[in-house]
Parts: C-alpha cells; structure tokens; sequence
C-alpha cells in the first residue's frame, strides 16, 4: 500500500494533515501541498496552506505568536522565533528548541 | 479471536527461556576478533562476534564492557559459547567464563597465545563448537508464552512520520505484551530529552519518577557539556530533512514506543530488570549500543522502528524492523520486516500494533527476521570515557 498522493487528494476524504493531540497547534502533512492548498484534518477540520510545505513537515493550525509554545502530540516541542501565521510552514526557520 | 501467544522455546538453567538456541564465538578482545570472524565462515552455524572492545579502557568502562559481554553469554537466547581471547588482555576469555559460572550455561575458551598462534586457535575453537553445536540439537523444546518473553524497543533513523505511525504502533503492540504477562524495555535516555512529562506521568511510583528524571537529566547534561547545542547534536542531518525540527519533538516521537503500561522500574546500562511490565533502560540513543545493553539484560526480540531505513540486526536477537512510511518499505523490502506506514493510508495503530504482535509469534515460534536472513548481527558496548 502507499501513501496518499496529490492526485489522491482531490477525492476530500483523505486527511492530509495528521493531528495527534487536540492541544497541537500543528499537523503533519502526509503529501507535499502546495500554497493554496486546503489541509484537511481526520476530524474535517480545515487549515489552507499559504505556502509549499513538503511531505513530513508541520504546518500552523492558527496563528503563533513570535515566543509562543508550538505544541504536538499534546506538548511543546518549542518556541516560534517569529510570528507564524495559520497555514505556514512550521520547521527550523521558525521553531527552535528550548532545551 | 486471536491466537494464543505460544511457542516451543528452549528453558535455560537459570529459568529463562530463549526464543533461538545459538552457539556463540565470541571474543572478549578485539585482538581475537580475527579468529572469531574465521570460525565464523567455517562454521556458519555459529553466531560469531566480534567487536572493538576488552582492553585499553578505564575501570568503568572495562566494568560494562565485562557485564555486557558475560550479559549477552546469559542472553537466554544463546545455549552454549565459545569465548576466544587473546592471553595479555584486561576481559579474558578466563575472567570471563569465571563470571558465567552460575549461569549453568556450557561455556569453553580458547586463549591465542597459548594455542600457539591464530591458526591453531581458530581450530580448537571450531572443534569446541561443533561439540557445543551437536549438544545444543539435543536439547529438549519447552512451551514458551509472552510472558516469558523480553523484549527490547528501539528505533533508529528516526523521520517525521516514526512518532505518527511505527512507533505508536509499536506502543500498541508493548501494551498487549505488558497484558499477556510479558516485559518490555524502553531505552535510549538521549533520546527522552524534552519528553519527561508524559514519561513520569507513568512512573509507577515516586521512587521510579525520581530515578527516571535523574537519569534523563544526567544524559541531558552529559550531552550538553560534550556536544554544545543539543538539536544540532541529537538531531541527524536525516532527522531534520524529514520534517523533525526539534529535540523534544523527536523524542516525544520516540518515547512512543513504550505505550501507556505503567513504568515499573529503572535499569542501568545492562542490568537484568526485577520487574515484569514496562521497563526503561538507561542507554545511549545509538542503537547499536542500546540493542546490546537490552540483549545483556536478556531481550531475546527487538522491536526496531525506522523511518530512513537500516539493515543492522544484532548477535542471537532477532531484531524486528517496522517502518514508518510505506516507501521505505517498498524502497528496502530486503531489510524491513513489516510496514506501518499503512496507518497513514487509514489502518489505526492498534491494528498495526496486532500485526507487530502476530510476527513477534511467529519470530518466536522460528521465522527468520530479514536482518537474520542477511546475516546482519553488529555489536557495540556503550563507553562512558575515552580509550587509553
């Protein structure tokens, strides 16, 4: 079995975006989207992409202010060094560890 | 309904019971691993190991190079050994077989200087383990369940998708273990940095709390006074371009793997756990390190999960690979055992978790895992300081 594709997405059904705890402030997405592109969550919440994020990587489910803790799996994994809009790429630009 | 976990396993003198019945060749010195390596091609039978370890380290570390190496002897899954060293070295094959001798275990030696030379060593110890070989056939089989088994988690490179998919399957699949009677090991302190929380809201007790924590911190301190900034340091370059951005979010990936059993108790490096249940074991993150301190405990199984891929196996412990993405799996179908990157395609982690019990039988009741089809056994010790 493989995982989903782009073309796979235009069906609405497939979850793009993985969201372990409902606390996360951030999803996985399982396929490369691209800016524009509409992020669906298992419970059939919505977050639109506003720039490319690659396959793996962490998008914004709302906005983080600049300081502000960015939570998975239902803890902080950091701080967003920079204000981060819903939808943006969330990786080392704008994350840092605080250890 | 499921099938109960049974299998016909070989009972130990000391109670254990081993899923494999192996002969090793090992050698207590990296001086006698020529020797090993050429017993090893004579005798394919033979689980030969050979290693960089055994002299020319301070106390500590020749301590746990000594409990390792006599640990992995014990390891239930090996029901005789051949110890070859050297003659001038710190861990002889002497010192060596002494702390075996309650384990009731067949254990022989054969030391190079006194054989006259590396040839006609390689030869005793081959005759020693053919004999050795013969007696393991007749050995009677046992009736084996969970919870006679060990098993030892593990991950090793780690991408975005391991603490989505792989590893929560296999945290799944370590709480059906804990059910059945079984014992499962969390190791890789390094790799707790940041994720202490939800680790002692598991703590089984204040006790096991306080050692956990200190154990995490002492790893934590350890690696900032040699490494400098920790992300740049724990953080595989692989890690990053996957998708991981931090510390604390890999590990929290990582720690994945135990479940939600209750921790029951805190082990050193090596050190057989008293407790049944969910187990962590102190140990570095680099897996192969970590495989032989949960091996020295007794693991006879390792869960292995891996987002980037790698064929490593480990000496007379089948070592069970799971990726964490499906074109991985597809990528290296020689060297994976079972995908989880079906739950990205809508399976749930317990389903994959069932999957990963249902081939932990079968590997117990015989099946080879692809790392023992290939022949993939490496072997290091965990080394606190440097060599002199």
């Amino acid at each position: 079995m493989t995982c989903p594709t782009r073309a796979d997405r235009t069906d609405s059904m497939a979850a793009l975006g993985i969201r372990v705890h409902p606390r996360d402030n951030v999803a996985v997405v399982v396929a490369d989207v691209q800016a524009g592109d509409v992020v669906r969550l298992a419970d059939g919440s919505e977050v639109r992409a506003v720039e490319a994020i690659p396959r793996g990587s962490k998008v914004a489910l709302g906005p983080i202010a600049f300081g502000g803790a960015v939570i998975r799996y239902g803890e902080e994994i950091g701080r967003a060094t920079k204000d981060i809009a819903a939808g943006e790429h969330v990786h080392t630009h704008n994350l840092a560890g605080t250890r | 309904m499921r099938e109960e976990f049974v299998f016909q396993g070989w009972r130990r003198a000391d109670g254990r019971m081993g899923i494999r019945n192996h002969c090793l060749v090992l050698a207590t010195v990296a001086c006698a691993a020529g020797v090993v390596r050429q017993v090893g091609q004579r005798l394919p039978a033979v689980v030969a190991v050979e290693h960089a370890h055994g002299c020319g380290r301070g106390g500590p570390d020749l301590g746990l190079q000594i409990k390792t190496l006599a640990g992995l002897v014990q390891n239930p899954n090996v029901g005789a050994a051949v110890l070859v060293g050297l003659g001038c070295e710190v861990v002889s094959a002497r010192l060596l077989k002494g702390t075996l001798a309650r384990s009731g275990k067949p254990v022989e030696t054969v030391v190079i200087q006194e054989a006259g030379g590396s040839s006609r060593a390689a030869d005793q110890a081959e005759a020693l383990a053919r004999r050795l070989l013969g007696e393991l056939e007749e050995l009677p089989r046992h009736r084996g369940t969970a919870a006679d088994l060990m098993v030892g988690l593990e991950c090793g490179g780690s991408d975005t998708f391991s603490g989505l998919t792989a590893n929560p399957a296999v945290g799944e699949a370590a709480d059906r273990l804990v059910e059945l009677g079984g014992t499962v090991i969390l190791a890789e302190t390094t790799e707790m940095i940041g994720a202490l929380g939800p680790l002692l809201r598991l703590a089984e007790s204040e006790e096991v709390a306080a050692k956990l924590k200190a154990k995490v911190e002492r790893q934590e301190a350890r690696a900032r006074e040699m490494l400098g900034p920790l992300a740049d340091a724990v953080l595989a370059p692989g890690n990053v371009e996957s998708g991981l951005t931090t510390i604390a979010e890999k590990s929290l990936g990582c720690i994945a793997k135990g479940g939600s059993s209750p921790i029951r108790e805190v082990v050193d490096y090596g050190d057989r756990p008293s407790r049944k249940g969910l187990v962590v074991m102190d140990t570095p993150g680099y897996d192969i390190e970590s495989m032989a301190g949960m091996a020295a405990a007794g693991a006879q199984a390792i869960l292995f999960t891996t987002g980037r891929g790698t064929p490593v196996g480990f000496p007379a412990v089948p070592v069970i690979k799971i990726s964490s993405n499906s074109e991985l799996f597809e990528a290296m179908p020689d060297d994976i055992d079972l995908d989880a990157g079906t739950i990205l395609a809508g399976k749930t982690a317990r389903q994959v978790g069932e999957q990963i019990v249902d081939l932990l039988l079968r590997i117990a009741r015989g099946e080879k895992t692809k790392a023992e089809i290939n022949g993939q056994a490496v072997f290091a010790i965990a080394q606190e300081g440097p060599a002199f």
